[in-house]
């Protein structure tokens, strides 16, 4: 539950937090989600294969979600995954052309409960974007995974 | 009974007339992915919002193509999950309008049951089966006892089969989706030539992982490639897929007793996924079944005969019934 001096996993600092293995990014977003204010979004940027799924997976579990409901919303563009501390959204624009496409979607309603939504590629769009959004860039470096966050 | 059915939770817009289980009065589909196709893989444009322009239209076209009034129909279906919520409300609130106009009872079907029964469109009777349901969505497996008695065997715990194969495509520069695209060039591709991870293949459960092979391939292509690889690249990974979910499948069949596999979605058309599970079928002395070519991407049809066995056990639901965006296991499998 949340610390007096949450510190996210250690995200925020600079140079981010350095993962080695799925295992270490997923518990890395597990001590995210055990921290993250009811109504949060975050964009979780970077390449394929860079974490941001995996991360999603560990943000379920600090929320008291079973892992194995999260999957790629690629295709099918979003998935809820209710009954967790708080509710958990998770976005996927990376098929998405244009900003157009998100009324679509029915983006804005999602913006309007208390949620954590993690956006994969949120930064297709980053005008779309709410202005709290926490931006978290997902990087590969020599086959560990950086992760770093700004606010 | 002639039921018209309604599919609209992702990007096709879709309506059909089928009567009792086998008789196909009209069968329409209106997909942004076919118009774009034209201009070569262009991502196709997400077409919820435009369900509410489209659907009117489908719905005619699916009732004149019939031959049927509003009247004559014995009940009006559609897709209430799981799905985008925004395109699913469009779809249930249309087939819940019309049911009410019609005076005949409404039913909301769920989308994987759709795939999963579409491998016996027209039968009355659903055999014990193992199920596998491959799409650019969803990579399930399933233990069907009988209609209506479904158990979740394994999912995907991250990216579905089908978004992978347009992933490398997209990488390869083939542009997205393009599964398709991989698929032809694999036919003439050596599939032994470069080794990539199998995910979760000995995992010892029925879950699946295609994250870790993306990953995988993309490394290899950063090193470089010639475009006369291009073939044995895509045999290359399209076998790494292609051997996890044969291969899980075809041990969950054996394990379990079952007689009759199935395939059903849009990966359920790769080539190369059809030959290595007839050479495994064949081996193992099972049944394997495919979705009829037309009932494998989103369509209305194979909501229909889902609907149609619902239907025939006395089934509907209340037009306040809400959509279900969200894939549960439960209330599939109860």
């Amino acid at each position: 539950m949340a610390n007096r001096n949450p510190n996210f996993g250690g995200i925020f600092e600079s140079g981010g937090r350095l993962c080695a293995s799925e295992e270490e990014t997923q518990a890395l977003g597990r001590a995210f989600a055990e921290e993250v204010p009811a109504d949060t979004t975050l964009s979780l940027e970077g390449p394929l294969g860079a974490g941001k799924t995996c991360f999603v997976r560990g943000l379920a579990v600090g929320l008291g979600l079973d892992p194995a409901m999260v999957s790629s919303p690629t295709f099918t563009l979003v998935h809820e995954y209710p009954g967790g501390r708080i509710p958990l959204v998770h976005f996927d624009f990376y098929r998405l052309d244009s900003e157009n496409e998100l009324t679509g979607l029915g983006f804005e309603d999602y913006l309007q409960s208390p949620a954590i939504r993690a956006i994969e590629w949120g930064d297709k769009f980053p005008g779309a974007l709410p202005p709290q959004t926490w931006r978290i860039r997902f990087s590969i470096e020599s086959g560990s995974r950086k992760i770093r966050g700004t606010r | 009974m002639r039921i018209l059915a309604i599919e609209t939770s992702c990007d096709e817009t879709a309506a059909a007339v089928l009567e009792g289980f086998d008789r196909i009065l009209s069968h329409e589909i209106f997909s942004q992915a076919a118009i774009h196709s034209e201009f070569g893989g262009v991502v196709p444009e997400v077409a919820s919002r435009n369900h509410l322009d489209e659907l009117p239209r489908v719905v005619d076209r699916a009732l004149a193509s019939a031959g049927v009034d509003i009247c004559d129909l014995g009940a009006v279906v559609a897709t209430s999950g799981p799905g985008l919520a925004a395109a699913l409300l469009v779809g249930t609130s249309a087939a819940k309008g019309l049911a009410l106009g019609a005076g005949c009872p409404f039913l909301a079907v769920n989308h994987i049951e759709g795939h999963l029964l579409s491998p016996f469109f027209g039968e009355a009777e659903i055999p014990p089966h193992i199920a596998l349901v491959v799409s650019g969505g969803h990579t399930l497996l399933f233990d069907v006892r009988k209609f209506g008695d479904y158990q979740l065997l394994g999912r995907t715990r991250d990216d579905a089969a089908g978004e992978a194969f347009d992933k490398v495509a997209k990488m390869l520069g083939l542009g997205y989706p393009g599964g398709v695209e991989i698929d032809r060039l694999a036919r003439t591709g050596n599939s032994a030539r470069f080794a990539l991870p199998r995910g979760m293949l000995d995992s010892g459960d029925f879950h699946f992982s295609f994250s870790g092979l993306k990953t995988a391939v993309r490394m290899f292509l950063e090193k470089g490639f010639a475009e006369a690889d291009l073939p044995d690249i895509c045999a290359s990974f399209q076998a790494a897929v292609v051997d996890v979910l044969v291969a899980k499948t075809f041990r969950a069949a054996h394990e379990l007793g079952r007689p009759i596999v199935t395939m059903s979605g849009g990966v359920s058309a790769n080539a190369g996924l059809r030959t290595t599970a007839r050479l495994r079928a064949e081996k193992s002395g099972k049944i394997l079944r495919f979705a009829p070519e037309g009932l494998r991407t989103d369509n209305a049809l194979m909501i229909a005969y889902a609907a149609a066995h619902h239907l025939a056990r006395g089934t509907s639901h209340s037009v306040t019934l809400d959509i279900s965006p969200n894939f549960d296991p439960a209330s599939l499998c109860g």
